[in-house]
């Protein structure tokens, strides 16, 4: 009754989220006094299974089928119920990414279970495994435990746990397993989606990830008409200008301005967050930064916890008087 | 093109929130509720792909009575019907417990196209959608962009991590979650508030719906120990005064201490 850690590939390339899953994995088990595993899923993935083999894990299974080339909802929930009926795992590990939200509820539904999905952290209580996960965008938190028969499934969200750093080698006094490869049984017929080739939107004009300064708005901008106000801002230290999700959802802004777990991850040496309340999608995207400034009316909001410097106050007063400042501080 | 649009009443954005004595829920006491918005979006897809295709839009919905003002509003932007499933415990810590009751309530409904929001806005699980197609026994997709009808099914467009989107063919009926952003949702017209006052709402009682087996209702696999609001660790230097020194003083830090400008 081990933990497994299910790991994601796509073309032969991991996702980077899988490591911190892992490495949760193995802190959960040395938690539970139980073992760690690990599986991956996919066509010719012996050679990135293989990876997996000095990891400190008492088994790694590669999930091998034709029909597992392309991610389908289908061929993932049949291929990974086979999987669990042979490993018999107590606790189902995943990283909570696009894929996994796809068909991880599908997979536990199909059990009659329900996963845990984007947990932030753990603890253990009389042995028990206690996840916390949050609601109301941040604004509060619940613990939950699992109940009645293994398994159980849960995924935990972005940088909850950093990868361990074992490198390629791994643990040295841990000798590599043997990667065991496990066929399932799927037929093309039961795969009912054709997935098509991945495409990008656009040619990327501006290169964020590089930029110095960042000005970031959020949802506190209220219209489109005020965005200049933004750009103004921008142009005084010669930043960049970011957004959060709502902004480009409304069209405001490019997509490729956006910061966030479904946008870019940036690590400027400032970053200022306008009207930006700091939801954990946008945190996860930008609190690398060296230093956060925030502009925000709700004292209360979540991007004072990972600013540096902070001005609670309406932005349409703030920003005008921050544009004067720095132009007078040239 | 039968469309059954799945859409949840959530506490509005801007709520201050405050945990229930129970320690089991939020205080609701004092809360005004809006549709989530991500359903939203999804009842907007749906009533674009009527308007393209022709059919109907069917509304389903449960929660207690003041869900119905959410009903109203969908029926005003233009759902032909709605199903109003009533229940009156509190909003299901159990995405499948909720999605058993959604399947149940469409009984012989049989629609060619199951939407929901991708998440809630309240409790984040982002699973029902996923899990009512499993109960339907139906193909689905999630963060869905954009749907396209096509002779013997759709081509729905996913947007996936890093900027990459992809194409996905499937035959209907399908369930499709919906991403916020692309459908931007309506508003209702005087003439559509007016006209929702005919519409049919199916009321029907969660006691009613066969969800459990004949051992009763199947147990849940996760339970909720508590909630509470996070330990906040605010570490911002904030600069008080008028905008004018705040704004100096910000200068100022970012000048010299931070020195980043």
């Amino acid at each position: 009754m081990s933990i497994l850690a299910v790991m994601e590939q796509r073309g032969g390339v991991w996702n980077r989220m899988s490591f911190e899953t892992l490495a949760a994995a193995r802190r959960f088990a040395r938690e539970l006094d139980t073992t760690a595993c690990a599986a991956v899923l996919g066509h010719s993935i012996g050679p990135l299974a293989g990876e997996l083999a000095p990891q400190h894990l008492e088994k790694v299974y590669a999930v091998e089928h034709a029909l597992l080339q392309d991610y389908t909802p289908d061929a993932y929930t049949i291929a990974l119920r086979q999987l669990l009926e042979l490993a018999k795992p107590s606790l189902v590990l995943f990283p909570h990414t696009y894929q996994v939200r796809d068909f991880l509820p599908k997979l536990a539904a199909s059990l009659g279970k329900v996963a845990v999905t984007d947990a932030i952290s753990h603890r253990v209580d009389c042995g028990k495994l206690v996840l916390a996960r949050q609601l109301f965008q941040g604004k509060v938190a619940m613990d939950t435990r699992f109940a009645g028969p293994a398994p159980h499934f849960a995924s935990l969200q972005a940088g909850a746990y950093p990868p361990d750093q074992l490198g390629p080698q791994g643990a040295p006094s841990h000798p590599a397993v043997a990667v065991e490869n496990f066929a399932p049984r799927i037929s093309p017929g039961e795969i009912r989606t054709r997935p098509l080739e991945l495409f990008r939107e656009s040619q990327q004009s501006v290169d964020l990830g590089a930029a110095e300064i960042i000005v970031s708005v959020g949802r506190g901008i209220q219209e489109a008409a005020n965005i200049p106000l933004i750009r103004k801002l921008a142009e005084a230290p010669g930043a960049e200008l970011g957004a959060s999700r709502p902004i480009c959802d409304a069209g405001w802004l490019p997509m490729e301005r956006q910061v966030g777990s479904s946008g870019l991850t940036v690590a400027p040496k400032l970053y200022m967050a306008i009207g930006i309340s700091g939801a954990i999608q946008h945190l996860v995207g930008m609190k690398a930064s060296r230093t956060v400034v925030a502009i925000n009316k709700d004292p209360d909001a979540p991007i004072f916890e990972v600013a540096n410097y902070g001005i609670v106050g309406d932005l349409f007063q703030v920003v005008p008087a921050l544009v004067e400042a720095l132009q007078k501080s040239r | 093109m039968k469309i059954v649009v799945a859409i949840k009443q959530v506490p509005a954005r801007d709520s201050q929130l405050s945990i229930a004595s129970s320690g089991m829920w939020i205080e609701e006491a004092d809360l005004s509720y809006e549709i989530n918005e991500p359903d939203a979006c999804a009842l907007e897809a749906g009533l674009q792909l009527k308007e393209a295709h022709g059919g109907e839009v069917v509304a389903l919905c449960a929660g207690p009575p003041r869900v119905a003002q959410t009903i109203r509003e969908a029926l005003a932007k233009g759902a032909d019907r709605a199903i109003h499933i009533e229940r009156e415990d509190h909003p299901a810590l159990d995405p499948l417990a909720t999605a058993r009751l959604l399947a149940a309530a469409l009984g012989s409904e049989a629609p060619d196209l199951v939407l929901t929001g991708l998440q809630s806005d309240d409790l984040g699980f982002g699973q029902t959608g996923a899990i009512l197609a499993e109960l339907l026994g139906l193909p689905h997709a999630t963060i869905v962009m954009h749907v396209e009808k096509r002779d013997g099914g759709i081509r729905v467009k996913r947007e996936l991590e890093d900027g990459w989107f992809q194409h996905v063919d499937m035959p209907l009926p399908a369930l499709l979650a919906i991403q916020s952003g692309v459908y931007k949702p309506r508003y209702a017209t005087l003439m559509g508030i007016k006209k929702a006052r005919t519409k049919q709402v199916r009321r029907v009682a969660a006691a009613d719906l066969e969800v459990a087996g004949p051992e009763g209702a199947p147990p849940a696999s996760v339970t909720i120990e508590r909630l509470y609001l996070p330990h906040r660790v605010k570490r911002a230097q904030l600069f008080a005064g008028n905008p004018q020194e705040a704004a100096a003083q910000l200068v100022e830090k970012l000048r010299f201490e931070a020195r980043v400008i």
